[in-house]
């Protein structure tokens, strides 16, 4: 899966820094602790920038090829910021023969970015996902914790416009 | 002593519905009439009827409550708890007689052909609190194997119950563990696979959420037969609740000496750590996964060395399913005769299946191997909504196929499905019906093959899209009859030359579409239609004059302006203008659009 760079400087804090750190010490010498901390960086900020992954490079003593190679192999790991509302559509497929992909459809034609896009307000991100395992719902979307189910694409506006209050 | 109990279900089906709020609801309404000292709310794991969710049942009526909304606790507490009458209307109607009493929920269509083994606890025990497991035998299993049998006996037991990995391949697990056990080593490894990539798959994570323990049970004695004393837990990042239960379960292990050092005081040491995927499916490959847990890009390495001789950090290491431990302790406790007395010839137990698509009755079910899929989708499942006929049902996820309605009478066991072109895969059974077209589900594969394609390997690399590419060609129209055999062609190359077992199977849901459905493969190249009417560049929108009333409705709906006529005059669909998004069909009150 290609994955594109943050094109957005990099805005880290001290303490965010701090915390880094911290988890980077709790885990060095462990085996296998590359992936362990990469996933609470991306806790912390958000995303993994660059910036952040030479952190955790020079950490855990690795090189930044195998940092970034791990950051672009799994799915999870995100190059660049989501929005402060990820909206995730399942495209498993017991979403996906009960008309998911209308969901992403109509996601797109009401907020006009696609899969892996975040809308210029920085308000909403949206990404396809695969299966949550709340088949038994589907189809079905999350909104950052919230899930919402059973869904048809006339939900979609109304449930979009409770988070653009 | 309590004189009822009050079960909500946790999972996570349950919960995305709000069974959390509606549990809280109930212990404040309770602990507002003073009734908390007579009865207990217990948070517990999937009962399995993910449809009928948010589920409440209560006991000692075993009382069960289908789609229990936060409003409804009130009355249940009022008129049920308080009073002791039954609240009819939320009563799940299967389960009420003619005479109006209550039946067992064992008496229902959904549960009568059930066997739970390896779904036992889930909806019984509250996952959360270690005394409950060990309440149902918990831990007996582990006891019974650490005081009084050897390494060789364990395995020996586990070979002649024939169990066999419910992650996909159906390897013998006793074999399994003996290669490990065979191989010295100054340090040996069990690991757990809950990686469950396969979408539209829960029996894992229902297992790991509604009773944790008994997989943390089965790898100790997965341990004590192999001579390893660490283990691992690979689970999706997705699965938030199951992954909290799990660390609670083994905190709670170790608080009572279950895991850790000495062991039942028998010198034996075990410890369990959990690690979290990051979203790869080709991780729920054996090579791959122990990859992963060194911190890697998950690749598959080449086979042999077999992980019994070089798994993870290069020391032996047996690997097994979430569901296939989970049986584990019940065949220890009841013995190899007990469990073979299941199933069928090749195939014993029971398997676990996600039913999930088309189907009345989405959920868990448990059900003893060779049970016909026909028993599955009619009695347990309920059949299919809306009057729709059945065309295929999926197993395997993307490595499996999909089983025409021709072959519905087909008993379930591992062998069966190779013969017909599927595979049991980890669980998934997805139920299509006539609406669905399977080209496209073929294409829907394929993409989710493509992207999870780690790279590694060319065929799989490579080979999966092209076959994309040529099925995208045939969806849009463009296709040829040389086209499919191309595409026949190219999924046994692939078969035959890809490095892991995920790129190997990855046409299958090409080649059984092919198989059993070619004809509606030529129709989208001949007559460049699709039958079912899902692939949108084949569709053609026109307007039904007979059933048009010249309301003009839909030409202001439609965005492209595509739609000629006005009021009281005929309405007309120019074909180069539309879009075919459907909004004038959702817009007709007549029906009098009509998709060709």
């Amino acid at each position: 899966m290609k994955k594109r760079k943050s094109t957005l400087p990099f805005a880290g804090t001290k303490e965010q820094e701090a915390q880094l750190m911290t988890v980077i010490d709790e885990h060095r010498g462990d085996p296998g602790a590359l992936m362990p901390v990469m996933q609470k960086a991306q806790d912390i900020y958000g995303y993994l920038p660059m910036e952040v992954q030479s952190m955790i490079a020079k950490g855990l003593g690795t090189s930044i090829e195998k940092v970034y190679g791990v950051a672009t192999f799994y799915s999870q790991f995100a190059l660049t910021p989501k929005g402060r509302y990820t909206i995730s559509v399942c495209l498993g497929t017991a979403c996906y023969v009960k008309g998911a992909q209308k969901l992403v459809d109509a996601i797109t034609k009401s907020l006009g970015i696609g899969p892996d896009e975040c809308t210029e307000d920085g308000l909403f991100s949206l990404e396809a996902c695969r299966c949550i395992g709340a088949c038994g719902l589907a189809p079905v979307m999350t909104i950052n914790d919230e899930v919402y189910g059973r869904l048809t694409e006339k939900d979609i506006d109304g449930i979009l416009a409770k988070y653009k209050a | 002593m309590y004189r009822s109990q009050v079960l909500v279900c946790g999972g996570t089906g349950c919960t995305s519905s709000h069974s959390k709020e509606i549990r809280e609801a109930f212990e404040s309404q309770i602990r507002d009439k003073g009734l908390d000292q007579e009865v207990k709310v217990v948070q517990t794991g999937c009962f399995g009827l993910c449809a009928l969710g948010p589920i409440v049942i209560v006991y000692p009526e075993g009382c069960f409550y289908s789609r229990v909304k936060e409003e409804d606790v009130a009355e249940i507490v009022e008129e049920h708890l308080l009073k002791g009458r039954i609240v009819k209307r939320l009563v799940y109607d299967e389960t009420v007689a003619e005479e109006g009493h209550i039946k067992s929920l064992n008496e229902t269509n959904f549960y009568k052909k059930q066997k739970r083994v390896a779904l036992r606890n889930c909806g019984v025990i509250n996952p959360e609190v270690i005394d409950e497991y060990i309440a149902m035998d918990g831990y007996q299993a582990l006891g019974k194997v650490l005081t009084e049998m050897t390494p060789q006996e364990v395995i020996q037991v586990v070979k002649d119950s024939g169990l066999r990995g419910r992650g996909g391949g159906g390897f013998s697990t006793g074999l399994k563990w003996s290669l490990a056990a065979a191989n010295e080593a100054d340090q040996k490894y069990v690991c757990c696979n809950a990686d469950e990539g396969d979408p539209g798959a829960f029996m894992d994570r229902s297992v790991l959420e509604g009773d944790p323990h008994a997989v943390l049970e089965a790898m100790a004695i997965a341990g004590y037969a192999i001579g390893a004393s660490q283990g691992y837990v690979y689970v999706r990042a997705e699965y938030p609740i199951a992954v909290h239960r799990l660390q609670v379960a083994i905190e709670q292990a170790k608080d009572y000496g279950l895991l850790g050092k000495n062991i039942f005081g028998t010198g034996f040491d075990f410890d369990v750590e959990v690690r979290l995927g990051a979203g790869a499916f080709v991780c729920g490959e054996e090579t791959a996964l122990m990859t992963s847990i060194e911190g890697n890009r998950g690749e598959p390495r080449p086979r042999p060395p077999y992980p019994a001789l070089k798994g993870l950090f290069q020391k032996p290491t047996i690997l097994n399913n979430v569901e296939t431990y989970a049986n584990i302790p019940q065949i220890i406790l009841n013995g190899a005769e007990w469990f073979a007395s299941m199933g069928t010839e090749k195939s014993k137990g029971t398997k676990v299946f996600a039913l999930g698509g088309k189907i009345h009755n989405t959920g868990l079910v448990e059900i003893p191997m060779g049970t016909t899929l026909r028993e599955i989708i009619e009695e347990i499942g309920g059949g299919i909504p809306g009057g729709k006929k059945f065309k295929a049902a999926q197993t395997g996820g993307p490595s499996g196929g999909c089983i025409p309605a021709s072959l519905i009478d087909t008993p379930i066991d591992y062998d069966n499905l190779i013969a017909i072109g599927s595979m049991m895969g980890s669980g998934g059974l997805i139920v299509m019906d006539e609406d669905n077209c399977m080209v496209d589900i073929a294409k829907f594969f394929l993409e989710f093959t493509v992207d999870e394609s780690c790279g590694k390997c060319t065929p799989c690399r490579v080979g999966t899209k092209r076959l994309l590419e040529l099925l995208n060609k045939i969806t849009k129209g463009n296709g040829t009859m040389e086209d499919l055999d191309k595409l026949e062609e190219l999924c046994y190359y692939i078969k035959e030359n890809a490095l892991c077992g995920l790129g190997q199977t990855a046409p299958n849901p090409v080649l059984s579409t092919l198989r059993y459905f070619k004809d509606e493969y030529i129709a989208h190249v001949q007559d460049k239609t699709c039958p079912a009417g899902v692939c949108k560049s084949m569709l053609k929108y026109s307007i039904n004059d007979d059933k048009c009333k010249r309301c003009s409705l839909c030409t202001r709906v439609c965005p492209t302006g595509a739609i000629e006529g006005t009021v009281k005059n005929p309405h007309k669909i120019n074909t180069e203008k539309c879009i075919k998004c459907g909004a004038c069909k959702d817009a007709c009150k007549f029906g009098a659009i009509e998709i060709h």
